[in-house]
């Protein structure tokens, strides 16, 4: 019986470690895109979009406010925001996605690890499946993960008007940096 | 009773390995709320003739040509108007997201025109609620045409206008935007007694997105009564806005000849019921000057 109740405590303080230490988060994400024509180069950050990672299961979500993206030009802002995301209606970006290989990572040491990644993205109010290669650095008890994949514009329903056809690309590199920490 | 804590610890296991397949991670960290400005109430700063609630943003550089043509019952003798023009050459810059200064031109008059504009409230939503954006407007006029009467004493002084605005407005939904702008005209020499030196106005203006990149602006200014001489009439306007990239073209039709606050407010002579309109336009044109730092 006392052994029974010593086992159950070591179960139960196993869990919650192993709890605690499986889950990553960040605030403070860098999520880029870039538009690359020869007429016009796009580029927009927003520095605060929010990413979980669960090591257990290899479930990684990403989520970006679009009036977060910043842009060097004013003007761009707006369009970004007003003509081709129409951020007042959606308001949010959401990827919800799966490491692959997530059990090859080792979160206790660190090292770098090529992963693969599939998840459904959603913006625009339309929900399509991204795959894509990444690396997953481990630092100290942080966790990077860095991706860099191209999404079609068409694809999320936005209508680039013939006049700007030129300046904006029809397919537009994504980049995800970022950084994150242990969630207590 | 071993059977009951077998039972206990695998109820532990499985709800906690349910805890961690979660469906929504991002849930976890909890929905942090943001101030949503409210952006693009008109297309650009200005609806036709008066300020709009909008600003220059910082660092851009607004090039503005404003075209007016002579009054359609010119009939088919004057085109209808074409055969005349009026211009307004204007530069109006962002210092900061919420201060623009400007200058001008108009052949009208021969005036030159400053202006100096300042966001004093940004409607927005989320964190901070506000339902209106307040802005307030300062211009400077001064006319060069030369002295209609050079034998009196004539004073540089009296070649200067001011006026003072306040725009209150608010972008109702995606398409609709109102704003009212109480306004005070200040004209340092007037042509007779019977007019004030001080004119006071109250402008209104509204803005319908048709789609993305049309816009239907109209705008009206009352004149309180017995400011002004007996000849000069309330100021309307309508027209549309297209944006096409870095230009927004707006063509409309008015009764007013002036570009200017203390023009289009306190001397438009014309009137729509006998067909005293003008067909124009502005176009502005953006630059960015200095590159907004992404932080």
């Amino acid at each position: 019986m006392k052994n029974l109740v010593i086992v159950l405590t070591f179960l139960f303080v196993g869990y919650a470690s192993v709890n605690a230490q499986t889950k990553y988060f960040t605030k403070t994400g860098h999520i880029s895109f870039y538009s690359d024509t020869p007429i016009e180069k796009i580029e927009g950050h927003n520095k605060s979009s929010t990413c979980v990672l669960d090591m257990a299961t290899g479930k990684i979500e990403f989520g970006a406010l679009i009036k977060g993206f910043q842009f060097e030009k004013a003007l761009m802002q707006e369009h970004f925001n007003e003509n081709y995301m129409e951020s007042t209606k959606f308001p949010k970006a959401i990827f919800k996605g799966q490491i692959d290989n997530y059990n090859t990572i080792d979160p206790s040491k660190n090292g770098k690890t090529n992963v693969k990644v599939s998840g459904k993205l959603t913006m625009h109010g339309v929900t399509k499946e991204v795959t894509t290669d990444g690396i997953i650095t481990v630092n100290n008890g942080k966790v990077d993960a860095d991706a860099q994949f191209n999404v079609l514009v068409a694809d999320y329903n936005i209508a680039i008007p013939s006049l700007v056809k030129d300046q904006i690309a029809k397919s537009v590199k994504i980049k995800v940096d970022v950084t994150l920490e242990a969630l207590k | 009773m071993r059977n009951v804590f077998f039972l206990f610890s695998f109820i532990c296991l499985f709800s906690g390995s349910l805890l961690s397949q979660e469906d929504d991670l991002l849930s976890l960290l909890g929905e942090e709320e943001t101030i949503d400005y409210t952006n693009a109430s008109f297309k650009t700063n200005r609806v036709i003739n008066l300020h709009s609630l909008e600003s220059t943003a910082k660092g851009v550089l607004d090039f503005k040509i404003g075209h007016r043509f002579g009054t359609l019952n010119g009939g088919f003798y004057e085109l209808f108007g074409l055969d005349n023009a009026s211009i307004r050459l204007g530069f109006d810059y962002g210092l900061t997201d919420a201060l623009t200064i400007g200058i001008g031109r108009s052949g009208f008059q021969k005036t030159y025109d400053g202006f100096i504009k300042y966001k004093l409230l940004r409607q927005s939503t989320g964190k901070r609620k506000m339902p209106l954006t307040v802005g307030v407007l300062l211009t400077s006029a001064i006319q060069t045409l030369k002295w209609a009467d050079p034998d009196r004493d004539n004073f540089f002084s009296s070649r200067l206008y001011y006026t003072s605005q306040l725009i209150i407005g608010r972008k109702f939904n995606e398409s609709f935007s109102l704003q009212l702008s109480p306004t005070m005209v200040h004209r340092n020499l007037v042509a007779t007694n019977a007019e004030k030196n001080d004119v006071y106005a109250l402008g209104t203006a509204a803005r319908i997105k048709i789609t993305k990149r049309l816009a239907l602006n109209a705008e009206y200014i009352y004149l309180l009564p017995d400011q002004v001489a007996s000849d000069v009439t309330n100021s309307l306007s309508v027209g549309v806005d297209i944006e096409t990239g870095g230009h927004v073209f707006q063509l409309h039709l008015t009764n007013s000849t002036s570009m200017i606050e203390k023009g289009f407010i306190t001397e438009t002579t014309n009137s729509w019921s006998d067909g005293g309109i003008h067909f124009g336009f502005n176009v502005s044109r953006v630059f960015t000057v200095k590159r907004r730092k992404i932080d």
